[in-house]
């Protein structure tokens, strides 16, 4: 442990990660460290506690809709549908995160996102990843 | 023939204006698009990315953290238009092929400002999730996608 990297840290302990609330999802998460990877680089899963989820299914907002309907004329960025989307996603991880600090987790590996349409006019986000604890 | 031509006015007006408005504005958004694009993948040009799942050398690691970017982009009318006819005669979508290079350009590239601003040199096993919007509102039209790029973010000692 001590020889072990000291600021081994999730996206929240990054300094200057949350520069921008729309780019970010884990805005005002709890302290899990979550990575895509199958180990946490330079860090030794001591014990593997199983799979974590979280999910959302967010359906969309009249105004954003019209304001997007306009958009489409000249193409470009739906900026109104990135933050809707990016805030369904945060909120899918950070259900993924309470499910681990429940079970005593220090991390979540191999973290995996995937969206869905489940009816017209709404998206489920869904996250998940192996709860680990770590050396 | 003129009378024709009249009756048919009202409504090839509009569609004409929709189509020379998309050819016009449209156009010039994805020029300055790329630029933008362009500009700021300088900014980022020395973070090493990969797609590998194990981090070589994890004992010099001195921080990891998930990074991610997204984008919802959509096609101006008259690609929409362009890319209809295309899918008659078969080819190459090339708006299409436009639109999604541009959002996983973007959403990488948002991936990688976030590494930055975390001071990661490296970012391994970048993944991209892709949705259509448009059908998920059960619409036809105008080509609407989201591009999701997740990596995790790695600082070296």
């Amino acid at each position: 442990m001590t020889s072990a990297p000291a600021a081994v840290g999730g996206i929240d302990r990054w300094p200057g990660a949350l520069h921008n609330a729309a780019r970010n999802y884990l805005h005002g998460a709890a302290r899990m460290l979550l990575v895509n990877t199958e180990a946490v680089p330079g860090r030794q899963i001591i014990e593997v506690l199983g799979l974590v989820q979280g999910n959302t299914i967010r359906a969309k907002h009249m105004g954003r809709d019209i304001a997007a309907s306009l958009k489409n004329l000249v193409g470009g960025e739906l900026r109104g549908y990135t933050e809707l989307l990016t805030e369904a996603r945060r909120q899918a991880t950070e259900r993924m995160m309470a499910q681990a600090q429940q079970l005593g987790a220090d991390a979540v590996v191999n973290v995996r996102f995937t969206t869905s349409a489940v009816t017209a006019g709404a998206a489920e986000m869904y996250a998940y990843g192996t709860a680990v604890r770590l050396a | 023939m003129f009378q024709l031509l009249m009756s048919i006015w009202p409504i090839a007006l509009p569609v004409l204006g929709i189509l020379i408005l998309g050819v016009g504005v449209g156009g010039y958004n994805e020029r300055r698009h790329l630029r933008d694009l362009a500009a700021r993948e300088q900014a980022v040009r020395h973070i090493r990315v990969n797609n590998l799942r194990h981090v070589t050398d994890a004992d010099a690691v001195a921080a990891a953290g998930l990074v991610m970017g997204n984008v919802v982009i959509a096609t101006d009318y008259f690609k929409s238009f362009a890319t209809a006819l295309r899918g008659l005669v078969g080819g190459e979508m090339r708006a299409a092929q436009m639109l999604m290079t541009r959002a996983r350009r973007e959403a990488l590239l948002r991936l990688l400002e976030q590494a930055h601003a975390g001071g990661a040199t490296e970012v391994w096993n970048v993944r991209f999730g892709f949705s259509n919007i448009s059908q998920m509102r059960g619409k036809r039209g105008a080509m609407q996608v989201e591009v999701i790029a997740w990596a995790t973010a790695v600082r070296r000692g």
